[in-house]
């Protein structure tokens, strides 16, 4: 017999006779949050500072200028721009522009400074950017091995309040990622550090109409 | 090594002590029970906070159970759908029975890519079947990333909590083993390392980093498997999981056939309880999701080992199969009066505090010493039911399985005091044990609001199911 015939056949037999399991039950609140977007934004904002993501506020006519300027706070000589990024985003920057390129090595990206994105969505409640690979974000180590990642939400239609908004709205058979404030360990005596091995700054600019 | 083996293969004693002999140890080392005092507490108090935040916990913590419990019920049904989901992802799927048998298909799927290291993220699973010992054993050097794993690795040294396994050592024995061994691993620790957190932290950035831009494979758990997606989701911190999980070509994900969910939407309970069970965090830094492998992004070979390794005979106990409910939020440690005096190590298990002392009987049987003792390495507080995100009552198979090692005529109550008694609890608190433990019984279906002297150590909000009777009173009563 081989060993998953094996392994179901013991389950079958431990569960035998078991109680009839109840249906799972749902609850639980789809939002914690009253359904004003210029709320959940605010709260998103503080959500995110609050675990050590820098955030800005842009318009469409500044986020470009933005964008160049923290490049220039950062000192970046270098940017990742993956393709399907809004060329107005990147468009008063003067880093040198790093393209998206499937064939290079992680090694490679080592070498870059920082990267620029946009997201699937952001949830309010938990301060979380998810990243699902689509057009203006790339694969998932750009936004993982160079060490400076701003990332643009569009508000308010990529912000939810809540968890169970965000799962109705992505799409599981995608790579997602779910950043919530910089990389971070609490495993030396529990004090906190930033930056273990993911980017160790994190910005997000909230771009609203 | 016959039955089945959960864990702890490499750096200890072939025979581990059984836990009143170990806590007594712990007990005496003051530097140990400092660190775990000053931990446990500070995780508590955010805890609570975390938790109340969210006005429906109650209800998010009935559907989480509910889901694991109708899952369980159905386990064979979701084993085969979660099967084919991932084989119409692209991924390949083994099945273990046992901990010889993962560590041999691991070994193989290494061998296979012609590789001789492999990158790990931080698994619970992975560590109860002893996978790096198994892999050194087949000249497979396998790194742990995650920054205490790698203290724990460094320090020839084994985890004491499933959280934060070093959290037993303080910043300078961690200096002290960063500037010692990390030379002999790869990149030496920087010159004139000193022990500030951030220094710390970064001389293992740059240690590991030129781990994981060479590495070809990459090895994990998963804290959850979606049946009907065939998506697995890894919660982590550092990154060093986005890091094994996306750079590597080949990724090898070890889960425990308890670890599947059926449904995408059942995961938002989930992202909902276990970071502020957890971390107390609203969301942990980073989750990963990965169904099958991804075009162009990403590990492009990709296989699960479904683990059993003495799960469906848990499963098989009809009290004790609420113990596979466990998401591994490790909450129930840092509530623990008993984990919090006698540390991890005492459990002699990779699975520490009141969930090791329920769940390492039920995996591996209770013909040993230690696990004989496990059910007894508690004070029946409640306190660990109480914060459980999936309401497991724990008291309740604690009471169950020393019925049954009594019942093999084991050593039982000399046991039960032994063991509180090295954990310095029974000998602080002797008379608030004794009836807290009483009242808590007698007055069960009085639905005590919160048993005498448990005021200590939690702030009482719901109703731990205590058992039908005290154990003292039960054991008076049917020692044999
Ligand atoms: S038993 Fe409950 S509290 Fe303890 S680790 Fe498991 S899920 Fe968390």
């Amino acid at each position: 017999m081989s060993s998953r015939d094996r392994i179901l056949a013991r389950v079958r037999a431990a569960v035998a006779g078991a109680p009839a399991a109840p249906t799972p039950s749902r609850d639980y609140l789809a939002s914690h949050t009253p359904n004003d977007p210029a709320a959940v934004l605010d709260l998103l904002h503080e959500n995110l500072a609050d675990y050590r993501a820098i955030v800005h506020r842009a318009d469409p006519a500044g986020v470009g200028p933005l964008v160049a300027r923290l490049l220039a706070a950062h000192g970046s000589a270098n940017v990742l721009a993956p393709t399907g990024l809004p060329p107005q985003w990147l468009a008063s920057a003067t880093p040198v522009r790093v393209p998206d390129n499937p064939q290079s090595t992680a090694a490679e990206l080592d070498g870059v400074a920082s990267v620029v994105t946009g997201c699937a969505l952001a949830i309010a409640e938990t301060g979380t950017i998810v990243l699902d690979g689509g057009p203006a974000q790339g694969r998932r180590r750009i936004t993982l091995v160079p060490d400076h990642h701003i990332c643009v939400v569009r508000a308010p239609e990529q912000v939810v309040a809540s968890v169970p908004q965000a799962m109705s709205r992505l799409d599981p058979t995608r790579p997602l990622t779910w950043i919530s404030g910089p990389s971070a360990t609490s495993d030396i005596e529990l004090d906190r550090v930033e930056g273990v091995h993911g980017p160790r700054t994190l910005e997000v600019i909230l771009l609203s109409e | 090594m016959s039955g089945t083996f959960v864990g702890m293969p490499a750096f200890p004693p072939p025979d581990p002590p059984a836990f009143p002999r170990a806590a007594r140890d712990a007990v005496r080392d003051t530097t140990l029970r400092e660190n775990l005092r000053h931990a446990t507490h500070t995780i508590r108090d955010k805890r609570a906070k975390a938790v109340a935040e969210l006005a429906d916990w109650q209800q998010l913590r009935e559907a989480g159970k509910r889901i694991k419990d109708h899952t369980l019920r159905h386990l064979d049904q979701y084993l085969v759908q979660l099967e084919e989901s991932v084989t119409t992802a692209g991924g390949t799927v083994h099945w273990a029975a046992d901990a010889d048998e993962a560590n041999r298909i691991v070994a193989d799927l290494i061998r296979a890519t012609g590789e001789t290291e492999v990158v790990k993220v931080k698994s619970m699973a992975t560590q109860e079947i002893g996978l790096n010992e198994a892999l050194a054993a087949e000249g497979i050097r396998a790194y742990e990333t995650d920054l205490a794993e790698l203290i724990v690795q460094l320090g020839d040294d084994r985890p004491s909590h499933i959280l934060v396994p070093a959290i037993h050592r303080n910043r300078v024995e961690i200096r002290d083993i960063f500037l010692d061994r990390m030379g002999s691993w790869g990149r030496p620790a920087p010159d004139g390392l000193t022990d500030t957190p951030a220094d710390l932290a970064e001389a293992a950035r740059l240690h590991l980093r030129e781990k994981f831009l060479r590495a070809k494979v990459g090895v994990s758990g998963a804290n959850f498997m979606v049946a009907d997606t065939g998506t697995l989701v890894v919660f982590e911190s550092e990154g060093n999981g986005r890091m094994c999980l996306t750079l590597p070509e080949t990724l090898i994900s070890v889960v425990g056939i308890e670890k599947v969910i059926p449904t995408w939407q059942d995961l938002e309970v989930f992202l909902q309880t276990l970071p502020r069970s957890s971390t107390a965090e609203r969301m942990n830094p980073y989750t990963s999701m990965w169904t099958g492998p991804a075009d162009g992004d990403g590990p492009q070979d990709f296989h699960l080992v479904l683990l059993d390794n003495g799960r469906t005979d848990a499963l098989a106990d009809e009290v004790g199969r609420q113990a596979l409910r466990c998401i591994r939020c490790s909450a129930c440690l840092n509530v623990c009066p008993v984990y919090e005096r006698a540390g991890g190590h005492a459990y002699g298990s990779v699975y520490p505090g009141p969930i090791g002392a329920i769940l390492t009987p039920q995996l591996r049987g209770t013909t040993s010493e230690i696990d004989a003792s496990l059910p007894y390495a508690s004070s029946l507080c409640g306190a660990c039911y109480e914060v459980c995100p999936v309401a497991i009552d724990i008291p309740e198979v604690l009471v169950h399985l020393r019925e049954k090692v009594a019942g093999q005529g084991g050593p039982g109550h000399r046991l039960e005091k032994a063991a509180m008694k090295a954990a310095g609890w029974a000998m602080d608190h002797p008379r608030v044990m004794a009836a807290g433990e009483r009242a808590a019984a007698r007055t069960r279906a009085l639905h005590p609001k919160r048993p005498p002297g448990a005021t200590a150590w939690t702030d009482s909000r719901d109703l731990p199911a205590f058992p039908e009777k005290p154990f003292r009173d039960w054991w008076k009563k049917n020692r044999s």
